[in-house]
């Protein structure tokens, strides 16, 4: 796959996004790409946020679970860019008008207080370079048809980055337990599900330190003040027009938001 | 609550569920044969066998909620919560060598107990009224046994077996309950070095505290009380784990310390 390739397919992921449609998985197009390609179509895709005006606010990892994993016949996970426009801070209520076929999932945020330079980072060194972690949720969204990822098609867009919100309630990772911490969600007032930290690599922590390494290997910046949604400690949950979500993380506390508005599937 | 099994029929089951407890064997569930059997006449049997072991010199320290948690109702094929006494002679100390031998086909979960200071009476019992008795809570494992075979039962039949238990382990680090929000307080099971199961207490009725309420309430119909000193285990926040001779077992829960068992023939 030449570079002229990449730069189509992730044009192409970029035109839905606009238009808020989906394509054919690249994985069924008889394509070899391979994840390395997926990666380089993810960052084109990216680039074209960027000169539309967005600006590179953290990461995200995905495919943390072993459910998840085994689904996708992968056995590590994968990451995504955070840009500007995936915020949503008014008041957490999520515009469900900008997303094509959202899914909500509760996680853990870690926000940097110093760069993380991998290879070679630990679980520690994430500990000791965060300046706060918190409640938060990602509602990632797939421009690929009815969510028919593989691995390269998820990773080439963007790992299925939707929008996300943070919680008020911010936490010191040296006075929370985050592998045993339990992850209680609940929609419309009703019990989700429940999970704990340990559900992601082991430990949230482990998650940011493969993605300090993963990105250092392949020399993409991790900065101080990035935010990084550490992976799902949640099934994922399907969510429409009025829905509420709360998720509470033992020691630190919650994060709610709503939705309004209708997606495009 | 309405019983159609004469006094000869419980006394007959009594022994029936007695025999395959005491010597480790399966037995068909006993609706096979009486299919028009009630949650009271299970309750009558379960009366019957915790009155024969007092006579046999067991000792009463306590109850426990079953089939609590979504997982558990889901795993098991029923649609609400059950309860069991507890003797001294189910009891193990933490770090001990669980023997196999005298099981059918254990399985484990782990929990969050009580031990109350007060004695509780229903019917009406809240959660707040738990939480104001309570003394302090500590985690558990309990060993589930159902002598049925298969481990295919309905509820009428899993309540004359005294909801499946077996063994039971309390450890770790007790706590005072005001000092936790119970909740948010995650758990994970551990087989031989590797999860098997992760959640929150929330999955245990939303909290632990509305389990023993609710078998307080439960208690109340059978003309009983819980009195002060009892030790209550509120229902598994996993679904539960096979275990076989030669596995290593350790809950490891967020506050509240860890619960290391082996098995044995």
């Amino acid at each position: 796959m030449d570079q002229e390739m990449i730069n189509r397919l992730g044009d192409e992921l970029y035109a839905a996004f606009l238009s808020r449609s989906t394509i054919k998985p690249f994985t069924e197009r008889g394509l070899d790409i391979t994840l390395e390609q997926a990666y380089q179509i993810q960052q084109r895709f990216v680039a074209r946020r960027l000169d539309a005006g967005e600006s590179v606010v953290g990461k995200k990892i995905g495919v943390t679970s072993k459910p998840v994993q085994q689904f996708l016949g992968v056995f590590q996970p994968d990451f995504g860019i955070l840009t500007s426009g995936m915020l949503m801070s008014d008041g957490n209520v999520i515009d469900l008008d900008g997303l094509i076929q959202p899914k909500a999932e509760a996680e853990l945020a870690f926000v940097l207080k110093e760069d993380l330079n991998g290879p070679g980072i630990t679980a520690m060194d994430v500990i000791r370079a965060t300046d706060y972690v918190v409640p938060c949720f990602e509602i990632v969204d797939s421009r690929i048809t009815d969510w028919k990822i593989r691995i390269q098609d998820t990773v080439a867009d963007n790992a299925s980055c939707g929008v996300y919100v943070l919680g008020d309630v911010k936490g010191d990772p040296r006075k929370l337990d985050l592998t045993l911490a339990g992850m209680v969600l609940h929609k419309n007032g009703e019990l989700y599900s429940t999970s704990v930290g340990a559900a992601v690599q082991g430990s949230p922590a482990n998650a940011v330190a493969w993605l300090a390494n993963t990105l250092g290997e392949l020399g993409i910046p991790f900065k101080a003040g990035e935010v990084i949604l550490s992976g799902s400690q949640s099934e994922l949950v399907a969510v429409q027009h009025g829905d509420e979500l709360e998720c509470n993380v033992g020691g630190l506390g919650r994060c709610k938001v709503k939705f309004d508005g209708r997606s495009a599937v | 609550m309405k019983t159609t099994l004469n006094r000869e029929a419980v006394i007959r089951l009594c022994e029936r569920v007695e025999g395959a407890q005491t010597r480790a064997y399966a037995i068909p569930k006993l609706t096979d044969e009486y299919p028009s059997m009630t949650m009271a006449d299970g309750y009558a049997i379960q009366t019957a066998l915790r009155k024969r072991f007092i006579e046999q010199g067991h000792k009463l320290i306590g109850w426990k909620a079953g089939l609590t948690s979504r997982a558990k109702m889901k795993q098991m094929g029923v649609d609400q919560p059950s309860i069991g006494f507890l003797t001294d002679k189910m009891s193990r100390p933490e770090n001990s060598v669980i023997s196999t031998a005298d099981l059918v086909h254990p399985r484990v979960e782990c929990e969050i107990a009580f031990v109350t200071r007060e004695r509780l009476v229903g019917p009406g019992c809240t959660a707040a009224d738990v939480l104001q008795a309570t003394d302090y809570v500590l985690p558990a494992i309990e060993v589930i046994d159902s002598r049925f075979t298969g481990f295919r039962f309905d509820l009428e039949s899993v309540v004359a077996d005294n909801g499946s238990s077996a063994r039971f382990v309390g450890g770790g680090r007790p706590r005072y309950v005001d000092e936790l929000d119970l909740p948010t307080i995650g758990a994970v099971l551990e087989k031989n070095g590797e999860i098997v199961e992760m959640g929150a207490a929330a999955a245990v009725m939303d909290h632990p505290a509305e389990a023993v309420a609710m078998l307080v309430n439960i208690l109340a119909d059978m003309g009983e009380e819980l009195p002060a000193g009892s030790f209550v285990m509120s229902g598994g926040i996993t679904a539960a784990v096979a275990v076989s001779p030669g596995d290593h077992v350790i809950a490891r829960f967020q506050e509240l310390g860890s619960i290391s068992i082996r098995f044995e023939e």
